[in-house]
């Protein structure tokens, strides 16, 4: 089953700040879509608040009754401790949580599946393996391998290709186009415009606020990049106090 | 001398060494695997902060009751998890990171604890409290230190996946629904109470030497977290051991020979662990494979 992820009003802040400025719209169920825009657009930001990790200080993220549990989240790669003296086998296994959950004992259907995922993203072989020994595209394998394990119906994945080599992101690329065609609600942060246009159906155009959503054919165009890339990175250090959120406030 | 008088004899022949054997195994059980999840979530010296921190909880028991753990031990007890709350709190609620506010907590709960000794106590009193009586430890202190080390191991059983990966992945975690914080402040709650255990023996400076130096061994040579913490309790109860009869035969303090013969092993593996010196400078022949 897949679902629809709903943005109300939605803001998010750093330090009072907006990173995501009362953003509206609906990533609809099933559909495959790029999060793109210039750094410090809020990229990150919003798909932490829809993975449900950030608290929205304005607005919510509607998930259409879906349970947390169905949502599988791939943040970036710094987020994540490499140096962790883990086994490959023990990292994809993670991604079973849905049915373990924090006390529940691993099977050994959980292994197989652990085994199948592996395999799929190229990696048979590498169960024993420390994940301090693999390069940055095994690894992003090995996460990748954990999202199959999750069998999650709503994908997010934060900047998935970045240092990663090209057949690496070959690879990845066909498995999100898998995962688009099996009806999941795939959504990603990138930075590769052709990229997006190549492999992207839907984007989703970001500079703090919603600079423009839709086909990605129609929004990748010079003029919204343009407006994209105008926006101001620093802050306005005489900001006032939002209008929109102390009419609320009233 | 034969090796039965070296290593056995002395605690054969007197119940303080027996009873001081077992508080150090004890508490090598429980210190070992809490230090390799310590250094593990970068904490190395947060813990070395707390074991400061239990310093005025200890004092405001030893006020009440002198020199008795149950009564010290539960005083560094609030203590510790009193700083532990607060470093929390003002970590998450203002833009000081977790270390700097620990460090803020403890240098005031260390000032503190020894104004409260020394205001109402001797000094040798004082170096109890601050360099530990392991040789003095009764039949009631072992059951705390036996009981505390039981408790860490059965809660680490029960929250070791979750532990594991708020450490490894904390965004995953909170993703899939699990409670990161909840488990964090178990886990703090633990490093308080082995801490506690170990001020007894080796007082509230040297305490954490029995949870980090053998977990920093460890890292040297293992490279699976079971390994790890397996390594990690074999150094502390060792240097446990090793530690009292040195003390005993050289007729010098038990706490720095625990701690020193801990850091004996962590000077060895520096050298010739698996990641130490000597691999480094003098690499093996590569495989072909």
């Amino acid at each position: 089953m897949s679902a629809a992820i709903d943005l109300h009003d939605l803001t998010l802040t750093y330090e009072r700040r907006p990173a995501v400025h009362h953003a509206n719209g609906r990533f609809a169920a099933g559909s495959l879509t790029a999060i793109v825009g210039p750094n410090g657009a809020g990229k990150s930001t919003l798909i932490k608040a829809i993975a449900g990790t950030l608290k929205p200080a304005v607005g919510r993220v509607e998930r259409n009754q879906l349970a947390t549990r169905h949502i599988g989240y791939l943040p970036q790669a710094a987020e994540i401790d490499r140096s962790f003296p883990l086994s490959v086998a023990d990292t994809v296994m993670m991604g079973a949580w849905r049915s373990i959950g924090a006390f529940r004992g691993a099977t050994r259907k959980h292994a197989q599946q652990a085994q199948e995922a592996l395999g799929a993203v190229g990696l048979a072989g590498f169960e024993q393996r420390s994940i301090s020994s693999l390069s940055s595209g095994q690894f992003q394998r090995v996460l990748f391998a954990r999202l199959l394990l999750q069998d999650a119906s709503v994908i997010l994945l934060d900047e998935p290709f970045t240092a990663i080599d090209a057949r690496t992101t070959r690879d990845l690329l066909q498995l999100i186009n898998a995962w688009h065609d099996q009806g999941r609600t795939v959504i990603a942060v990138l930075h590769d415009i052709e990229q997006v246009r190549q492999h992207f159906p839907s984007t989703l155009l970001l500079a703090r606020e919603i600079i423009a959503w839709g086909d990605t054919a129609d929004i990748l165009n010079d003029d919204n990049l343009r407006r994209a890339k105008n926006m101001a990175e620093h802050w306005n250090p005489d900001a006032q106090p939002c209008d929109a959120d102390a009419e609320q406030t009233l | 001398m034969t090796l039965y008088s070296l290593l056995i004899q002395p605690f054969v022949d007197f119940g303080f060494m027996r009873r001081a054997l077992v508080a150090c195994l004890a508490l090598g059980i429980g210190s070992g695997p809490v230090g390799v999840l310590l250094m593990l979530r970068r904490m190395s010296l947060v813990g070395d902060a707390m074991s400061h921190a239990v310093l005025p909880g200890a004092a405001v028991g030893f006020l009440f009751a002198g020199l008795s753990l149950p009564a010290m031990g539960f005083g560094g007890l609030i203590a510790g998890l009193a700083v532990a709350l607060l470093s929390g709190l003002v970590s998450r609620y203002t833009t000081l990171r977790e270390d700097a506010s620990f460090a803020s907590f403890y240098l005031t709960s260390l000032a503190a604890g020894v104004l409260i000794v020394s205001l109402h106590g001797s000094n040798v009193d004082l170096l109890h409290v601050l360099f530990g009586t392991i040789l003095a430890i009764d039949d009631q202190a072992i059951f705390m230190v036996g009981g505390i080390a039981s408790f860490t191991l059965i809660l680490l059983a029960l929250i070791y996946r979750p532990l594991i990966l708020e450490c490894f992945d904390p965004g995953f975690l909170r993703a899939v629904g699990g409670r990161g914080s909840l488990y964090h402040v178990l886990f703090l709650l633990l490093v308080v109470l082995n801490l506690v255990a170990g001020f007894q023996a080796l007082g509230t400076l040297m305490a954490v030497g029995m949870m980090m130096l053998p977990a920093t061994v460890a890292r040297f040579w293992a490279r699976s977290l079971t390994g790890m913490i397996v390594i990690s309790t074999a150094v502390a109860t060792l240097s446990g051991f090793i530690g009292l009869i040195v003390s005993y035969h050289a007729s010098v303090a038990s706490g720095p020979a625990i701690v020193l013969t801990a850091s004996a092993f962590y000077g060895f593996s520096l050298f010739f662990g698996r990641s130490g010196f000597v691999r480094r400078l003098f690499p093996r022949v590569h495989l072909s494979g």
